[in-house]
């Protein structure tokens, strides 16, 4: 694991939303390390989270989007494809498994504990009663939310606190097995409590997955990541290993926004 | 100074119209409770029209209206998820919205003419099928709206999520969406119906009335609403005592299925 593995490569990738005159990103060349927290920093507006949506194509829900350049996603055999040239709904699909996404406010379904994490498992085509027993608890143990849970699988998600629910979303997403998960501010709704559990969770989820995560506290990415993405009006400002990046930046820019002179 | 004398008029000014408009509705209810109570026997509810009760024609009123809910239901909220999930911005959708905006404001006797046009003249006479017809078509955009209101509701990152999750569009939809506006939904087609049951002007010349039992749906159809009407307008006492039994149990009904709707809401908030 000392290598340095590509997970996802982007490449000279700009996107324009439907009806826009500009695109929102323009030529961004990003490297997703695999085992390693990729951190996403910038003010408000730059393109975080419209990168990240690119990253599992969740922009498709919406037509008319634009896309250009590539994006590589590697499979664990080493082959490569590039998820820009998906079109076909059941292509999307098997790309949503294996590249996850948390979203900033908690997503429970109007279900039980039980049947959110299955949910997924389900519509990968997993049928058998024991096999998903086994994969939701794996999962709920993964996400550091089963000691809480075990004795209330039944009972409906919605009742969970945020940071809870925030869990079993990570759960839910965890339990697909994907290679990447991307998180779009996962925290900032919720308690300084919650919030370290979840920073706690996302450092160890790394040992088996890939995380890509935007956030606004500089705290947490300089705490979390091994590499941070500085953007900045659409581009790719800088991108390095964080310790290089908020300890010596070599954009003038970067370290402006790192100290909190704007932002 | 002079802000807080006007403000103490509005107050009162406002209260004293709640006071007066409740008033009138307590007038109209206790009266109708009273003539109503009153006039309740235990044969009203075992007898059919012929013989001064309104066996056949509770019968007759609920099956209408649950039979044109077992139309309207599925074909509204089918239209309203077409509205909100998949029409959303194309010009059929906003069409299709408009249209059942003006549909439900249209006038329920000018939905009973247009049924009678269509359903009644052409086969010979009033029937069942053609009131079932006429109060499924005032209930489809009610249905729709709800459906499409409620839809409204769900945050757009619970679709979102469950797309990440590798869920194809229409297992989202089914499965969490509308799961998750069912409360809204569930209380949008209760008072709908509870809005149909007490309808007359659509069945007035639809499938009129019958003073028989009877379970035929190409004959007149006995209806609680079209008697009320009718028996309002007789000379003989009985016949007008019968109508308030009849208008104090249907308002109960309505009253209760309202009830019920709004408990849901509270339930589950
Ligand atoms: N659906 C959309 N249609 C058109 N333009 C959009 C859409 N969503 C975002 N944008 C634009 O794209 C740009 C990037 O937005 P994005 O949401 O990616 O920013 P962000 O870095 O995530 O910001 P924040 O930190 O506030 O979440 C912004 O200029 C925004 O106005
Ligand atoms: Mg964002």
């Amino acid at each position: 694991m000392g290598k340095n593995n590509l997970v996802m490569d982007i490449k000279d990738f700009s996107f324009t939303y439907s009806g826009a005159e500009e695109p929102s990103l323009k030529k961004i060349n990003l490297p997703v390390l695999e085992n390693k927290i990729t951190a996403m920093i910038g003010p408000s507006g730059c393109g975080k989270s419209t990168l990240l949506r690119a990253m599992n194509r969740i922009h498709d829900l919406y037509s008319g989007n634009k896309y250009e350049g590539l994006i590589n996603l590697y499979k664990a055999d080493g082959s490569k494809e590039n998820i820009l040239d998906l079109k076909k709904e059941n292509d999307f699909i098997k790309l949503r498994q294996q590249v996850g996404m948390i979203f900033q406010k908690p997503t429970p379904f109007p279900m039980s504990i039980f049947d959110n994490v299955a949910y997924g498992l389900k519509l990968s085509g997993i049928k058998n009663r024991s096999e998903l027993e086994g994969r939701v608890e794996k999962a709920l143990q993964g996400a550091a939310i089963w000691k809480e849970t075990k004795d209330r699988l039944k009972e409906s998600a919605l009742g969970l606190s945020g940071g809870q629910q925030q869990r079993l979303c990570i759960a839910r997403a965890v339990a697909l097995k994907p290679r990447v998960l991307l998180f779009d501010e996962p925290t900032s709704a919720l308690d300084p409590i919650s919030t370290g559990a979840i920073e706690e969770l996302i450092t160890e989820l790394k040992e088996e997955l890939s995380v890509v995560i935007v956030t606004h506290n500089m705290q947490q990415a300089s705490r979390l990541s091994d590499y941070t993405a500085f953007m900045y009006l659409g581009d790719l400002a800088e991108y390095d290993k964080t310790d290089k990046i908020f300890l010596n930046p070599s954009k003038k820019l970067t370290e402006d926004y790192i100290t909190g002179r704007f932002g | 100074m002079n802000r807080l004398i006007l403000n103490k008029i509005i107050l009162a000014l406002s209260t004293l119209s709640a006071v007066i408009g409740i008033g009138f509705l307590f007038w109209i209810l206790a009266t109708l409770s009273y003539k109503g109570i009153t006039s309740i026997h235990w044969s009203t509810f075992t007898n059919d029209l012929v013989a001064g009760g309104i066996r056949n024609l509770l019968v007759g009123q609920f099956t209408m209206a649950l039979m044109a809910s077992a139309v309207a239901v599925p074909l509204g909220m089918m239209a309203g998820i077409y509205l909100r999930e998949y029409g959303h911005g194309s010009k059929l959708a906003s069409v299709i919205r408009n249209l059942s905006d003006v549909m439900m404001s249209a006038p329920s006797i000018v939905i009973g003419v247009f049924v009678f046009a269509l359903f009644v003249d052409p086969f010979g006479g009033y029937n069942g099928w053609a009131g079932i017809v006429a109060l499924a078509i005032m209930m489809i955009p009610i249905i729709i709206s709800t459906t499409d209101n409620m839809l409204s509701l769900v945050p757009t990152e619970l679709r979102e999520a469950g797309m990440a999750l590798g869920g194809s569009k229409h297992k989202i939809i089914m499965q969490i969406v509308v799961k998750a506006a069912k409360v809204g939904i569930t209380t949008g087609v209760l008072l709908s119906f509870a809005r149909i049951i007490g309808e007359t002007a659509p069945l007035l010349f639809t499938s009129a009335n019958n003073q028989f039992f009877t379970m035929d749906l190409t004959e007149q159809f006995p209806s609680l609403t079209v008697s009320i009407y009718n028996l309002a307008t007789y000379p003989d006492l009985e016949s007008r005592e019968l109508a308030w039994a009849a208008s104090f149990i249907l308002t109960v009904i309505v009253l209760c299925i309202n009830l019920i709707g709004r408990y849901a809401i509270r339930n589950k908030k």
